[in-house]
């Protein structure tokens, strides 16, 4: 098992460097030059040169992209523009938020959606079916910048049962915790009042991100369980006389999985690019809304570092979904 | 006839069908339909955020125009962008993909880890880099798109060309001396037509939901347009009063693209038997 991983792990090297390369020639090919942006809307042509020369742009862009690497090694991403920090600083702050919210809505998008499918499959081609069939193609074609402000509407501005924006209601300070994810922290230091909080300011973001996977896990689960459904063995065990709720929940549930774990990988890429939006309309202080603002002021130095942090999670993501197939599959370790 | 009547009895797929020609329909005639065609651009202080009514079915915006006939003028622009960026992705990842599948050199090797790449890339946030580094507008966010939607289109003809080129009608054109380019385009594409429509049609729906959300962050229309996602965004500072002002561009974007996912699917389904419904 930890050979399959190692090989798994050593394949993602020579994708992330490509990653690397697309970033650097995409955002450095487009018409525009940095060190005009950079020097303002005043500058002479001297202080643009001056600039150019200062930041390495007036070299060759294979000795730019050669430097480049090498900061990236170190783990020096170069700093950012608007908040005048290290690039890699802001990040590790960030992050944690992200992930938070990422994995909370991970969360309700398995723990409903699986659920679902396989109620979708159970009752095939009766009123639930339909119901859910349309529900996931709808939530996958809701624009999801609207849905939060719908939600906001509703749950935040009339009825006020939560709040509208932030990841912690004004005056309450975070505590200064060892892992930086709020959650976790206030559950350590034994601060309720600040779990409870955050908890609530986490609800209405999280339900938001959480629909279009929803319906992507909901279809999945629910074509698995209907295929499975369908095999010799089922027939077998139901005439063996097997509780039907045990069966499907549990033999049939195990081999129909295969093709959701699939996409709960890849749901996790698309979760973070979500967030972009989610975090930016709730305010929620993590990676995505720290981009919408890098975009905005064209910090090319945060948007090469984003895009290569969220290739490497999806890189990663992709492992553990590896990994996962191998332990629900056994057959599947001698291969790959 | 078969087929027709085959696509007929799937509900949900007439369904997406008939909203996508409304769609069609709309991005053609609105400004025949639109009760209020100048409100494209115009604007009408006395009568700014009124509530829906008679006279304003979906009410008014900030600007006093009528949110009914902007979201019926809304539906061009949508269009526009979805069928010109989907149109240049497929103008580039489907030779890319015809050349990839059916060569077994570096060459295609190299076009195959390219596109990986791509796809390893966060879309949405490659798109709206590149729309800001082009200076925000609607032609830089639908060159934008386009760059990051080709790899799907790349990968799905990648691997039918593969799976078509030991066939045995590509072994009789090589036979007979045929040129590799004619039998690419020929008669390897006119095969692989239909997983190209299906995805295409996917692809619309999608591309209207991603250009509404550089719209909604301002990477995209720039006003005056009638554009959905804008719309959402220029609301933002009268909730929760004004809610009509929100909900239903936001709605139109949803009906759009719920019509263009429903065609898909029923497309895929009829194309592909093999495949049932919902995979």
């Amino acid at each position: 098992m930890a050979g399959f991983i190692l090989r798994r792990a050593l394949l993602v090297l020579p994708s992330l460097l490509g990653l690397l390369v697309v970033c650097f020639l995409l955002i450095r090919m487009v018409p525009a030059d940095p060190a005009v942006a950079l020097a303002g809307d005043n500058a002479t042509p001297a202080q643009i040169e001056a600039i150019r020369r200062s930041y390495g742009l007036d070299q060759p862009i294979h000795v730019q992209f050669l430097r480049y690497l090498e900061g990236v090694a170190r783990l020096d991403f170069g700093q950012s523009q608007f908040s005048s920090r290290p690039v890699a600083e802001d990040i590790a702050q960030r992050l944690p938020a992200t992930l938070e919210l990422t994995m909370a809505a991970l969360l309700i998008s398995v723990g409903l959606g699986v659920p679902l499918g396989v109620l979708a499959a159970v009752n095939h081609n009766r009123w639930p079916d339909f119901v859910l069939r349309v529900v996931s193609v709808a939530g996958v074609a809701v624009a999801a910048f609207w849905l939060a402000i719908m939600l906001q509407i509703v749950f935040a501005m009339q009825l006020g049962w939560l709040p509208l924006r932030g990841q912690l209601s004004a005056g309450l300070t975070p505590p200064p915790g060892p892992t930086g994810f709020l959650l976790l922290d206030s559950l350590l230091a034994g601060r309720f009042d600040l779990l409870a909080d955050a908890l609530r300011h986490l609800v209405l973001p999280a339900v938001t991100l959480s629909l279009g996977g929803l319906a992507t896990i909901t279809r999945f689960t629910r074509a698995g369980v209907l295929d499975t459904l369908q095999k010799d063995f089922v027939f077998y065990e139901r005439a063996s006389g097997y509780a039907p709720r045990r069966l499907v929940w549990i033999y049939v549930l195990r081999n129909s999985v295969a093709a959701t774990v699939t996409q709960i990988g890849l749901l996790f890429g698309g979760l973070i690019a979500g967030a972009v939006v989610v975090e930016s309309i709730y305010d929620w202080p993590g990676i995505g809304s720290y981009t919408v603002q890098a975009i905005l002021t064209a910090d090319s130095k945060v948007m090469l570092a984003v895009t290569l942090l969220v290739g490497l999670i999806y890189a990663v993501v992709n492992i553990l979904t590896d990994v996962a197939h191998a332990l629900i599959d056994p057959r599947l370790r001698d291969r790959a | 006839m078969l087929v027709l009547r085959k696509f007929l009895r799937d509900i949900p797929a007439v369904l997406g069908a008939v909203i996508v020609l409304g769609v069609v329909l709309l991005a053609i005639f609105g400004p025949w339909i639109a009760p209020y065609p100048e409100d494209a651009s115009a604007s009408h202080l006395l009568r700014r955020l009124r509530p829906p009514s008679a006279a304003f079915p979906f009410g008014t915006d900030n600007l006093g125009r009528d949110i009914f006939s902007r979201v019926i003028l809304g539906a061009r622009g949508a269009l526009k962008v979805s069928l010109a960026v989907v149109g240049a992705a497929m103008a580039i990842g489907v030779p890319l993909g015809l050349v990839a599948g059916y060569g077994r050199g570096i060459l295609s090797e190299a076009i195959m880890r390219v596109t990986d790449v791509f796809l390893a890339l966060p879309q949405l946030i490659l798109a709206l880099a590149l729309a800001q580094l082009m200076g925000p507008s609607v032609e830089s966010a639908m060159l934008a798109l386009a760059l990051t939607y080709w790899p799907f289109f790349t990968r799905i003809v990648h691997t039918e060309t593969q799976r078509l080129r030991n066939a045995l009608f590509v072994d009789a054109l090589q036979g007979i001396g045929a040129s590799t380019p004619r039998i690419l385009f020929l008669h390897i594409l006119p095969n692989i037509l239909s997983p190209i429509i299906v995805r295409a049609t996917i692809g619309l729906g999608f591309t209207i939901l991603v250009a509404a959300v550089l719209g909604f962050l301002g990477m995209g229309a720039t006003p005056p347009d009638p554009d959905w996602g804008l719309a959402v965004a220029q609301s933002r500072g009268y909730l929760p009063n004004a809610w009509w002002f929100a909900t239903f561009p936001g709605l139109a974007i949803l009906v759009a693209v719920l019509g263009f996912n429903l065609l898909g699917d029923g497309l895929r389904d009829l194309v592909d038997p093999r495949l049932r419904r919902s995979r």
